[in-house]
């Protein structure tokens, strides 16, 4: 038996999500006998396969699927993809991130393979036992995969530890392979056309794997204040969220919302200004290590998952805070 | 061109839930349901599209137990043209039936368009849409927050929330779009409309209608309530809070 874990890469390298979805791998299936497959063209393909084939003493296998079309994200591609590479390699899992990527991809390959998948798995309990959250977070689903076709499903990065890359071990290093595309029909691949993507650039740590996340909401009450919170992140070496409210009010773009229906995190510390403490906002940070809530108001929901509250005015606490607090180093 | 949409009944987003003691599920019984908040988005948008002239008919489906005729007559009120329920009785069915009977629906209807709320907020699956374009091998935009439509090109572009940003595709007609929340607000069901949703029509079939098999490949062991997060305490100044995450957290 071996699992196979459909990767993303970014700049010739495993992105860090599909790294937990290697840990979760490998947290399957103790044989060391993970396959990594890429997909894309050129380069930076190939660079991010050396990368995934010694990122993990657990890879036993990277499979390179090398073509113009599987460039852009697109489902129906991937999914067919997944299809060929099951059939081709009968994996007893398939795993991958529930990112967006991931969630996009995975239950319409599923679809194809006739499996039910499991989505957002927070625990891997045994081979086919997993834990998963329902009711965006107040319910704990336990759930057995008692299906005959291969155990699908998407994992959430913050619930499995990155598996460090060690680069000394060469001789470690997996056996690269391209996938063999010549059944691999463009013409039958339902239309759809990648576009563009608009995205914001910025220095700071992504939201997804930050050490250290600050977060503002409706309390900030405009973008321009958002500006003291970024500034707070810079001293901090920290990655900007917002809630839904703070989204929806305009003040800052919609991938940096964090909630059950933006990006789940899980950092170290997490500081939330302004914050009211919606449901729906808990469950996108309520494994994060630390939590502190800075509002003015004292009945605000989010003290109740605070390990350090503070009842104050945000516009005079952060400023102090960025005098205060120590540089990053 | 007819956009046919899916919707679920679910436990109101309002309602704090409650874990059953024999750890069997959730508490459904005496609790307010609802149209899953996605699903109404979904709804709305077919409905702004037929009333910019780019549809002639609305169609709301629903797949779950006799009272999802109740969630179908809001689809009706909100101004759904016609409903069909697909009648799976009391037990939870899984996403790969729904996308199975929905593939079996949209073979009878022939829709130009399938609109779906990328999740449901009970079980959380986000998979339906993705699973029913698969089985249908139609184009997918998923987690949609814009949508327009091109009737002579047949296409639909869709501007999708993706991790990095917004990512925009052109689908070829049909197509299966699921539902982010900032694509719409959803419209409130006027009394007028509500009575006027009393005489519409709901169609009932039932799985074996329309020749599905429900495949129960995933079991439910056990719903547990997640664990509680230690009280923490309130600290009075910008310095002691400093020095707890110094000294007592050690994360600075």
């Amino acid at each position: 038996v071996s699992t196979l874990v459909l990767a993303e890469h970014e700049g010739g390298m495993v992105k860090q999500s599909s790294l937990s979805a290697v840990a979760a791998a490998s947290a399957v299936n103790k044989e060391k006998s993970v396959t990594v497959l890429l997909g894309g063209s050129g380069l930076a393909l190939h660079k991010a396969a050396s990368h995934a084939a010694s990122c993990h003493p657990s890879v036993s296998q990277v499979l390179v699927a090398d073509a113009d079309i599987l460039v852009h994200p697109l489902a129906e591609t991937w999914a067919e993809l997944v299809n060929l590479v099951q059939h081709q390699g009968n994996y007893s899992h398939i795993i991958t991130t529930s990112n967006s990527f991931g969630k996009n991809v995975l239950p319409r390959a599923a679809a194809l393979l006739d499996v039910s998948p499991v989505t957002d798995v927070v625990e891997i309990s045994e081979p086919h036992l997993f834990i998963r959250p329902i009711y965006a977070g107040n319910a704990l689903c336990t759930i057995r995969y008692a299906g005959k076709g291969p155990c699908m499903m998407t994992i959430r990065s913050t619930s499995f530890t990155l598996p460090s890359c060690s680069t000394e071990t060469k001789s470690d290093e997996a056996p690269i392979s391209q996938v063999d595309l010549s059944s691999f029909d463009e013409g039958s691949i339902p239309k759809s056309r990648w576009l563009k993507l608009v995205s914001q650039e910025s220095e700071r740590p992504d939201l997804g794997n930050a050490r250290i996340v600050v977060t503002g909401g409706r309390g900030l009450k405009s973008a321009e204040n958002f500006k003291l919170l970024e500034k707070l992140a810079e001293k901090l070496g920290a990655a900007v969220g917002a809630t839904r409210a703070a989204v929806d009010a305009g003040f800052v773009p919609n991938d940096l919302q964090v909630g059950q229906t933006g990006k789940i995190v899980a950092p170290e510390l997490y500081m939330a200004f302004g914050v009211s403490g919606a449901i729906q906002h808990l469950a996108g940070m309520r494994d994060s290590k630390v939590i502190v809530a800075v509002n003015k108001d004292a009945d605000a929901p989010i003290f109740q998952v605070a390990d350090y509250g503070l009842v104050a005015d945000l516009f005079e606490v952060i400023p102090e805070l960025i005098e205060k607090l120590p540089d990053k180093k | 061109m007819k956009v046919m949409v899916a919707v679920k009944r679910v436990v109101d987003y309002a309602v704090k839930i409650r874990v059953k003691p024999d750890k069997s599920g959730v508490e459904t019984s005496n609790v307010k349901m609802s149209m899953n908040p996605f699903c109404e988005i979904a709804l709305e948008e077919a409905l702004r599209i037929r009333e910019a002239g780019a549809a002639a008919e609305v169609v709301a489906v629903s797949v779950g137990p006799a009272q999802c005729v109740d969630t179908l007559r809001t689809a009706l009120a909100m101004g759904a043209d016609r409903a069909v329920h697909v009648d799976v009785g009391a037990a939870p069915v899984l996403p790969l039936s729904v996308a199975k009977i929905l593939k079996a629906l949209v073979q009878v209807e022939q829709p130009g368009l399938l609109i779906l709320g990328k999740q449901a907020i009970d079980d959380d699956c986000n998979q339906t849409g993705q699973m029913v374009a698969g089985l249908l091998r139609w184009p997918q935009g998923t987690f949609a927050s814009k949508v327009v439509l091109d009737k002579e090109k047949q296409e639909a572009t869709v501007e999708r929330e993706v991790d990095g940003g917004i990512e925009t595709l052109s689908l070829d007609l049909p197509a299966v779009i699921t539902t982010d929340l900032r694509l719409n607000q959803p419209r409130y069901a006027t009394l007028p409309n509500i009575m006027k949703a009393k005489s519409k029509v709901i169609k009932k079939v039932t799985p074996a209608d329309l020749n599905v098999e429900l495949k129960p490949d995933l079991e439910v062991v056990q719903v547990t309530e997640p664990p509680k997060r230690k009280a923490g305490v309130i600290v009075s100044s910008v310095d002691e809070l400093i020095d707890k995450l110094k000294n007592e957290a050690h994360i600075l």
